[in-house]
């Protein structure tokens, strides 16, 4: 057994934090946080640069070959410094996808854009039933000569409003088994009948509301197999949450650094705030949660890495760190008093991530019921 | 023991519902978002509107912005169930029913003003004419707040005034800061402090307001930069403050919108039964249910603390251990009720409320933010907890 990072893994973490503390201050998350878009093209291009689009992607399709672990590991640094933009929803949701389900003409097309920076990738799969089983997905895909007309309203989609296409799941067959008769389809997003508008969130993430009004999509355009989409969606399901617990690892790091920070320094009652017992048990408490969250996660990351069946660890992981995270970026704000409660201070933007994160990809009960079921409960 | 209101009790509950129906604005509803024991969203930080000014007329002309004062000052003469009585019903439908000058300053002037005091400021301030914000909060005197630094130094008749406050919530939309300030810098922090009231006006103040991460403009720094208000203007006796204010405080902390727990958690529950997933009603689900359960037990234990504390106050007893337990335990359930808000209602709960999507107008959402200020202002939940253990267990500081 060994727990520590390799060489490389190190070096990766290390030039990650320190690049985003130089290319994506607070100042550009703010800025980015109030805009339409939510993300810099610049930062954008400069990530493409460095190899982030395509790090998963195997070489021939212009990525770095590297695996699913160094993905986590760069995920927890830009959790750490907040990272505005569709980095997971392009890579994530839709790279993973395509990787795993597209034909080889598909990931020659599109897999090399993704890397260099050119497309931005959206998943349209949850629906105003705002759950991830495929009961909820109603949205139809009817065939008809030859193409696809899609009718439905997908919602709370991450980054549809600048992704250039949207992968969208739909309902091509109805079945009595939900899990059934369920496909992919990459969709320009630039269809007629596509619409998407902007939702005002609490992390002021940009999530949509994106309806389709008998979009008409060729049958080249068909992600995998038709009608056995499912199987596909959970495995990206379950990789999301493994890869947002990534991040949440590296938010609560950074609350944490920033409340135990502030409590060496600041003086009330005639002594930093931290030498009081109050403080020290809340931080105590933060550091736990910090610690058991990374480890977890790191396992359900490892076995998603290696391909081996990660369902339990991954739903373990999101369960706890979605809690955790949340219980740190609260003990944060507790710590900092009145001075978080302030729009300038920064401890506000992780507590909001922390509470999106805490619900995407199913939140703690969900991924409980998960957790009974593989017990065999 | 009688846990029911008495007969004439639940006639004065019955006609402050029926005021409530009659005079509150009908889009109050969707237009107030405050959540309950946040001092985030407060509807009153934004310029009073004609409407408030209005209803807040109408309090006052009943004498029920002061239930339980005196007829003299300007009070309806009720018991402090009554008052508690009818602070229930108001925060229950949020509705604004005075604060800061009618609760905290009006009472602590009650028992240690002057007469000529009393007879200045309250009439005024059961009439609604006067709105108070609380000067206490320095750069360096938050939780430890005796060692407040902005000075107050006697020229004749006058006190002139240098220094900085923060946090001032509502300084932008008041009338007078009720203030400490420290006079008397040899003594020890505690002994050279006095409580003044300041007229925003006066020449000297400037207020300068801070957006909260709910996005409201809430709370202000304000300095001070020799301004000069008459001694007259001195609540009770020179370098008493810290006394006055231990009273004052416990005033605010007793302060507690309880109706808006009930409320708020009735229309979560609401949005369970109306909301179905796969056929099914979220309240059928046994984890919802049970999240449910567990804040409808924990909203019932909030209420009978707030009943007990009006209780004491007509025995005349003093609740001080007790107004630290209802600070502490319903600031903790605001942040607990935005949890289970946001665990009901997923994904819908995070979306603000200008969405057609959004549900509650966006109430969980800015609740979830909001109830981040409960567990600080008034004194953080470590300072309830010190004041517990120390005063209320008796355990050594030290």
């Amino acid at each position: 057994m060994d727990l520590g990072l390799s060489e490389e893994q190190e070096m990766l973490k290390k030039s990650a934090r320190d690049f985003l503390q130089k290319e994506c201050p607070k100042r550009l998350v703010r800025q980015l946080d109030e805009s339409d878009e939510g993300y810099s093209s610049d930062l954008w291009r400069k990530m493409a640069e460095l190899g982030w689009l395509g790090l998963v992607f195997p070489e021939e399709y212009g990525g770095s070959g590297r695996d699913f672990l160094d993905l986590a590991i760069l995920l927890e640094e830009m959790g750490y410094n907040i990272v505005p933009g569709p980095f997971f929803s392009t890579v994530v949701l839709g790279g993973l996808a395509m990787l795993a389900a597209g034909s080889e003409e598909q990931k020659k097309q599109f897999l090399p854009k993704i890397a260099s920076g050119e497309m931005i990738l959206s998943l349209a799969l949850t629906e105003p039933a705002a759950s991830y089983d495929a009961a909820s997905v109603k949205t139809k895909a009817k065939a008809r000569n030859g193409e696809y007309v899609i009718k439905g309203t997908k919602l709370f989609v991450l980054n549809a409003n600048v992704a250039d296409y949207i992968l969208c799941v739909a309902r091509t067959r109805k079945t009595k088994n939900p899990e059934d008769g369920i496909t992919l389809f990459l969709v320009d997003a630039e269809s007629p009948g596509l619409e998407c508008t902007l939702l005002k969130t609490l992390a002021r993430d940009k999530q949509c509301e994106v309806v389709f009004d008998n979009v008409t999509v060729s049958e080249r355009s068909v992600v995998g197999k038709r009608d056995e989409g499912w199987p596909v969606v959970k495995d990206i399901l379950q990789k999301a949450a493994v890869a947002k617990c990534a991040e949440m690892v590296g938010g609560a790091q950074a609350a944490l650094d920033m409340a135990v920070n502030y409590a060496k320094e600041r003086v009330q009652f005639g002594r930093p705030i931290g030498s009081f017992q109050a403080i020290q048990h809340y931080c105590a408490n933060m550091a736990m949660d910090v610690s058991g969250s990374r480890f977890v996660t790191y396992r359900a990351a490892w076995k998603v890495s290696e391909g081996l069946p990660a369902a339990l660890d991954a739903a373990i992981a999101k369960t706890w760190v979605g809690e955790a995270y949340g219980r740190v970026a609260l003990s944060a704000h507790q710590i900092f008093g009145a001075i978080g409660f302030t729009m300038d201070h920064d401890i506000h933007l992780y507590y909001r991530q922390a509470k999106a994160a805490e619900i995407i990809f199913g939140g703690a009960d969900f991924h409980r019921a998960i957790v009974a079921q593989e017990l065999g409960l | 023991m009688v846990f029911a209101f008495s007969e004439r009790e639940e006639a004065f509950r019955k006609e402050v519902e029926d005021f409530v129906d009659k005079e509150l604005p009908p889009d109050w509803v969707e237009k107030n978002i405050y959540w309950p024991a946040g001092y985030g969203t407060l509807a009153q930080f934004e310029e009073p509107s004609p409407q408030v000014e209005q209803f807040t007329r109408r309090l006052a002309e009943k004498g029920w912005l002061t239930v339980s004062w005196p007829k003299e000052y300007g009070g309806a003469g009720l018991s402090y169930v009554e008052q508690a009585i009818f602070h229930e019903r108001m925060s229950y439908y949020r509705a604004p029913a005075g604060e800061i000058a009618t609760r905290i300053g009006g009472p602590t002037i009650m028992l240690f003003g002057s007469e000529e005091m009393k007879k200045e400021w309250l009439p005024r301030i059961a009439r609604g004419e006067v709105r108070f914000w609380l000067a206490y909060s320095e750069p360096n005197a938050g939780s430890d707040l005796s060692s407040i630094q902005t000075r107050a130094i006697e020229d004749g008749d006058d006190l002139i005034i240098n220094g900085q406050k923060i946090w001032g919530t509502a300084a932008h939309v008041s009338h007078y800061a009720w203030m400490i300030v420290r006079t008397d810098p040899t003594a020890a922090p505690h002994k050279g402090i006095s409580l003044v009231i300041v007229d925003n006006a006066a020449p000297g103040v400037t207020i300068r307001p801070m957006k909260n991460i709910c996005g409201f403009y809430s709370f202000n720094e304000v300095f001070f930069d020799n301004v000069r208000i008459p001694k007259r203007n001195v609540v009770g006796e020179m370098n008493k403050g810290w006394y006055y204010l231990m009273v004052a405080l416990d005033f605010e902390r007793l302060a507690v919108p309880i109706g808006g727990f009930r409320r708020t958690f009735e229309e979560i529950v609401q949005y369970a039964r109306e909301t179905r997933h796969n056929g099914e009603a979220l309240s059928q689900q046994p984890l919802v249910r049970n999240r449910l359960a567990n804040m409808a037990i924990q909203i019932e234990i909030a209420y009978l603390l707030f009943w007990q504390t009006a209780w004491m106050l007509d025995r005349s007893l003093v609740p001080n251990i007790e107004a630290s337990l209802l600070k502490l335990f319903t600031t903790e359930l605001s942040q607990k009720l935005a949890n289970t808000g946001m665990q009901v209602m997923g994904h819908y709960g995070q979306l603000e409320g200008d969405s057609k999507w959004s549900s509650l107008y966006g109430r969980v959402c800015l609740g979830c933010l909001d109830c981040i200020s409960a567990l600080v202002g008034a004194g953080t939940s470590e300072i309830q907890r010190n004041i517990i253990a120390m005063r209320g267990l008796g355990l050594p500081p030290k």
